[in-house]
């Protein structure tokens, strides 16, 4: 009988410090949007390597990418998560006033915390037959417009906002204009898809639409997926710049001990290797020299934040998007 | 009579079932139910009221509801087909059909939703007869019908198989002997023995349908208050963060369903007791 239970202690603190040298061995989880995947499938490697080079320490990185509101109430809820990189500025700030985050989360990194950028464009069937060719046509009658759900998506909010921030600067443009510029755009559209990605589907393979709006960087997915002669990009003369933000988890990085490592992780993002990632990924670097070398795939096009039109996500959600807010007015008026 | 049967059981282990049964279902379900009332009770009446009968809300429970059962209703005359044919006949590739029914299961239902919406959108094998027809199906509050009725279908079969194979092929004899007609012997004969059972099976269809979100939000087109689901506003309010609106929701699809399943079962009961009175008569005139 003893000797049972002197082999299960031994095999209790066999056991236990298993999991001691476990803890050891430092690891990040990175917790993303959906559609990062690629770009961190890539990233990843080169910072293990680098971290290897400049700290000789080896890191494990683990990476969870579902939908970003989703990502970010799973750390809210306890998701041990060394660092966030969303799509998003509002899901950030919902970490920040759980205080999950650091308030000025958006100060602690340069280019408002988002080491890239993308904007909204129009992807139009091979041609451009319609003659598309700002958002002025494509709230004309008659033409259908794609696009994911404006108030359950992110790449929804970013087409309202970006069609909502055009119609506020064309002459004589206010807030009333700009809503009755919004709600042609939403009455030519015969359906709101489920994502991003189910608004491709809808638009390349059932043929749905004569207009697709979305990221830059979805359209040179489209061409890997459907082939470049099938479509052809659009660039509005003004659209909406989409910032990433990312940020470090300081009470879980406090926890584990991991805020060192993880400040490197998202520094190294600035570094000229991310930023070349993330020009191959088809996301705009903010580095000016690297973004000039890829210049042919990122053509210039005027944008504005939704900082500068809408006064941060916060505003912007509330006006719009929240319950009783611009969106349902649209739906209400009718 | 009564009184015996409650002290002495034949079958020991009663007290310790039933509080098994009783934690296992307070911690599974009572729980989170609770949770989520008092999440919602945060709300003022008003405020609750508000949120409830919003346009849109409204007009979301119109959808689930009306979609749901009319789902429920096409898959409890088919099922009932298909599972006669499953169990009565034997012909070759029976097995084959016995587990696609299951199908719907096993399906993750965004898969499903995004199958049935490429097969029924404008240029799709089935969309593409049906759309010069005038029919648009994928995109507008029929598709919600259509995937509904696909994750629908194994409740009714399944629930039914087991009772059509209970039902003696003699007693159908019986009534042909006695002079009915075919339609006699289904209605008066068959109709009654299986009423509970396609009760219950419309009843699981019809709650699954409810719920249902991951097929339906891809082949629905999500207009406002013309194809939006109740599940989808509560997934909206989750993506602004108004979590207390999301519960006020739930409640109001919890408050709807459970009257709606109380009433069915009620159905079911009554159902259930006529059919044995019914036998019971019968047998004592013979």
């Amino acid at each position: 009988m003893f000797q049972v239970i002197r082999q299960l202690l031994v095999a209790l603190a066999a056991f236990l410090f298993a999991g001691l040298a476990l803890a050891q061995s430092v690891s990040l989880l990175n917790v993303s949007y959906d559609v990062a995947r690629d770009f961190y499938k890539d990233y990843n490697p080169m910072f293990q390597k680098h971290w290897k080079a400049v700290a000789g320490e080896t890191i494990e990185l683990k990476q969870s990418h579902a939908g970003s509101s989703k990502q970010v109430r799973a750390v809210a809820d306890g998701l041990d998560a060394d660092v966030v990189t969303m799509n998003q500025a509002s899901d950030v700030d919902f970490l920040a006033e759980k205080g999950l985050v650091a308030k000025d989360y958006a100060r602690k990194f340069p280019n408002n915390a988002s080491p890239y950028t993308s904007t909204m464009v129009f992807i139009v069937r091979k041609g451009n037959p319609k003659a598309l060719r700002d958002w002025s046509d494509v709230v004309k009658p008659g033409i259908q417009v794609v696009l994911p759900h404006p108030k359950n998506t992110g790449n929804g909010r970013y087409t309202y906002l970006a069609a909502w921030g055009y119609a506020l600067r064309q002459p004589g443009g206010n807030d009333r204009t700009a809503q009755d510029f919004v709600s042609r755009l939403l009455k030519n559209a015969p359906l709101f898809a489920a994502g991003g990605r189910d608004a491709t589907t809808t638009f390349m393979q059932r043929k749905i639409g004569d207009v697709l709006i979305s990221f830059e960087s979805e359209a040179e997915l489209i061409a890997r997926e459907f082939g470049k002669g099938e479509f052809e990009v659009v660039y509005p003369s003004l659209s909406i710049l989409t910032e990433f933000p990312v940020a470090i988890v300081d009470k879980v990085v406090d926890k584990k001990g991991t805020r060192k490592q993880a400040q490197a992780y998202l520094d190294y993002l600035w570094s000229a290797a991310g930023q070349e990632n993330a020009a191959q990924n088809y996301l705009r670097p903010r580095d000016a020299e690297i973004l000039r070398r890829y210049a042919a795939q990122f053509p210039a096009i005027r944008t504005f934040t939704v900082d500068e039109v809408f006064g941060g996500w916060a505003k912007a959600s509330s006006t719009h998007f929240k319950d009783g807010g611009s969106f349902d007015q649209i739906y209400q008026q009718k | 009579m009564p009184l015996r049967s409650l002290r002495q059981k034949v079958l020991p282990g009663f007290g310790l079932s039933l509080g098994c049964a009783l934690v296992y279902l307070s911690l599974l379900i009572l729980l989170p139910l609770s949770g989520l009332a008092f999440k919602a009770s945060q709300l003022s009446l008003s405020e609750f009221w508000a949120i409830a009968s919003g346009e849109r809300a409204l007009a979301s429970y119109r959808v689930t509801f009306g979609a749901s059962l009319l789902a429920a209703l096409i898959n409890a005359f088919f099922g009932l087909i298909v599972a006669w044919i499953l169990v009565r006949y034997s012909f070759p590739g029976k097995r084959l059909i016995d587990s696609l029914v299951d199908l719907p299961f096993a399906l993750p239902t965004a898969v499903a939703g995004i199958t049935l919406a490429t097969l029924y959108a404008g240029n799709g094998w089935i969309g593409r007869h049906l759309e010069p027809l005038g029919v648009k199906v994928a995109f507008s509050p029929l598709g919600i019908v259509v995937a509904l009725t696909f994750i629908g279908l194994p409740f009714v079969v399944r629930t039914l198989q087991p009772v059509i194979e209970d039902i003696e092929p003699e007693i159908e004899e019986a009534a042909a002997s006695l002079g009915a007609s075919r339609l006699q012997t289904f209605l008066r004969v068959l109709l009654p023995a299986l009423l509970p059972a396609l009760l219950t099976g419309f009843t699981l269809a019809f709650s699954r349908s409810i719920g249902e979100y991951g097929s339906v939000i891809f082949i629905a087109g999500n207009m406002p208050l013309i194809s939006e689901i109740t599940p989808l506003l509560i997934i909206s309010k989750l993506e602004q963060y108004d979590v207390v609106g999301a519960t006020a929701l739930a409640m109001v699809m919890l408050i709807i369903s459970f009257v709606m399943l109380l009433a069915v079962n009620a159905l079911q009961w009554w159902a259930a007791n006529r059919h044995q009175a019914h036998a019971a008569s019968a047998g004592e005139r013979r």
